[in-house]
């Protein structure tokens, strides 16, 4: 039997007090009755109200989920696809160059993909004349590029993993190969890729500071709204927005690891069942 | 038309769709924008709009931004700043996030599941938010504040008494949510580079007679190297090019550089400069990241 490690259950602790106090802090100040965001002034529901009668932070919400919508889904398709390209073609033409265009987004500071996207986007509109105007088009643009190479790095991941023998079986009883990929390889991956367009999703939904180079007049997602409101200091009410944040998110993940393992625990049934009646 | 464009799809189209595709896009919207800084940052700054020329005259380019990166204090200092506080960050991460990590690897499988989404929660919610979240912390009439300042006050001699403790808009409070943000992307490839390793050798070792912690220096730390490294860079990294957690909680008199080159940007518009500093940044981190990739492909050939 093991010593209980009682050094290493201590800094667990103090790690997960550290992680959590911080949003605990702020779910109750957003509780606060007073003005003053850090001085306690007895229980009110007051900030929550407000938040939802601001218009222009509804609109900032709607924005941010219409753009989190496309982008993860544009983002998924084409991550998706590069995924299966570099975990399934051994070889083709600019493979290196390729892959390393897929690596180099997760990589590059957030300052200098956005000033790249932002130059981009001038010279383009004074050359073509299109981007006429920045905004919810170019933010969804360069949403996609960033996003897609998490999906990519997804997909690929879980295509290393998987077993090929069942897409070799497929080949086997005369399938085309695009009819292997889109009857046997895809729905064998769809988990990665849900989880690919979650990731996305989120990431487009969280994301500054590219999105402040690319937006234009009139073009507030909520990230950037909380980023003016919170440059100028601590606000109550965006308290209050945290801790639905966290709320939503916190209840999410809990769903979504409870679907996820239940699922995981009926698979190893049904098998350990098949075997039996296999004997 | 159509039978042969269904043939040619059948055949070979669809792979190749799927390599161009995704290939296109990032040539047109990742390669050539940044290649396109990469060529402002030997332009000239001009007071017009797009605000930048390539000279008139041979050689047509200028390096007189870069000329300036090496001597003006400016960009010396936050360069130093940045990466100072990134590898403080590192680690600082890598001390609390090491044990935190095996800690981990020790706790039941129930246990772990659910401690495993505790690290992993934070990340699913607004790093924006995470950021705030220590504003409120940090901020001077905050309980945080006072209760630090009351627990300096009674170690300290009362001459040295503080009625609040001046955390905000410094380095300190810089490497501070740093460490809280980046937290998770050290524990996590430390957790699976742990997670692997044979208890059995621990065990040998323990049989053999080494004491706990000499098990730990010579079996657990050397195999999880990789780890460490993938870790160390995973936060060196992106709290290089830092912008939103200096400019929330940073000293604005002390940038670093991801700072420098936003305002470089868009309050100076000089954009051959910005670009210049973005490639040195750039230049700076490739040092690390080909560690990382190296250590990367080096612990993916060990799996297989």
């Amino acid at each position: 039997m093991r010593r209980r490690p009682i050094f290493l259950i201590t800094v667990l602790c103090f790690g997960f007090a550290f992680f959590y106090i911080p949003i605990l802090s702020m779910m109750v100040y957003s509780f606060n009755g007073s003005r003053l965001a850090t001085v306690w002034g007895g229980f009110s529901t007051k900030w929550y109200v407000s938040l939802f009668n601001n218009r222009q932070m509804m609109a900032a919400l709607l924005l941010s989920l219409k753009i989190a919508v496309v982008s993860a889904t544009c983002a998924t398709i084409l991550g998706t696809m590069a995924g299966i390209a570099l975990a399934r073609f051994r070889r083709f033409r600019g493979r290196t160059l390729f892959s390393g265009l897929v690596t180099a987004p997760l990589i590059m500071p957030d300052v200098i993909t956005g000033i790249s996207s932002l130059i981009f986007f001038i010279l383009l509109a004074q050359w073509i004349g299109w981007p006429a105007q920045r905004g919810f088009t170019t933010i969804t643009l360069a949403h996609i590029t960033f996003s897609m190479v998490y999906v990519t790095t997804v997909v690929q991941a879980r295509m290393s993993q998987a077993d090929r023998s069942i897409e070799e079986a497929a080949m086997d009883l005369g399938s085309k190969p695009w009819q292997v990929m889109w009857d046997v390889t895809l729905p064998v991956i769809s988990p990665a890729i849900l989880s690919g367009w979650l990731l996305a999703f989120t990431i487009s939904m969280d994301e500054v500071v590219i999105t402040s180079f690319t937006t234009g007049p009139g073009s507030t997602t909520l990230p950037l709204l909380i980023w003016s409101k919170v440059k100028l200091g601590v606000t109550p009410d965006v308290n209050a927005l945290a801790t639905l944040t966290v709320l939503v998110v916190g209840v999410g993940v809990a769903v979504a690891g409870w679907v996820l393992n239940r699922a995981e625990r009926r698979r190893d049934e049904d098998a350990r069942l098949a075997y039996r009646a296999n004997e | 038309m159509r039978a042969r464009l269904a043939g040619w799809f059948h055949r070979r189209g669809w792979s190749d769709l799927m390599v161009a595709l995704p290939y296109l896009w990032l040539v047109l919207l990742f390669l050539i924008p940044f290649l396109l800084v990469v060529a402002m940052s030997v332009a000239t700054k001009t007071p017009t709009a797009p605000p930048f020329s390539f000279g008139g005259e041979y050689p047509l380019v200028s390096f007189a931004d870069y000329a300036r990166l090496m001597q003006d204090d400016l960009y010396i200092r936050a360069f130093l700043t940045s990466i100072g506080n990134a590898t403080l960050a590192m680690v600082l991460c890598l001390l609390l996030g090491y044990p935190m990590a095996l800690g981990l690897t020790r706790v039941s499988r129930s246990w772990r599941n659910v401690l495993l989404m505790l690290v992993i929660l934070p990340f699913w919610t607004s790093f924006l938010l995470r950021v705030y979240a220590w504003m409120g912390l940090m901020g001077k009439n905050s309980w945080f504040n006072g209760l630090l300042t009351e627990g300096w006050n009674t170690v300290v001699p009362a001459s040295w008494a503080v009625t609040s403790i001046p955390m905000m808009n410094s380095n300190f409070a810089v490497v501070l949510v740093m460490v809280y943000t980046y937290l998770p992307f050290m524990i996590l490839p430390l957790y699976a580079s742990l997670e692997r390793l044979d208890p059995v050798l621990d065990e040998a070792a323990m049989d053999l007679g080494s004491r706990p912690f000499r098990v730990f220096l010579d079996v657990t730390l050397p195999q999880s190297v990789p780890g460490i490294i993938a870790g160390g860079m995973l936060v060196f990294i992106p709290a290089a090019g830092e912008l939103v957690i200096p400019t929330l909680v940073g000293n604005a008199a002390d940038p670093m550089i991801g700072r420098v080159i936003s305002d470089e940007f868009s309050v100076a518009t000089d954009w051959p400069m910005a670009s210049a500093v973005a490639v040195a940044l750039l230049l700076l981190m490739v040092v690390p990241m080909m560690v990382y990739s190296h250590y990367q492909a080096r612990s993916e050939g060990g799996e297989r």
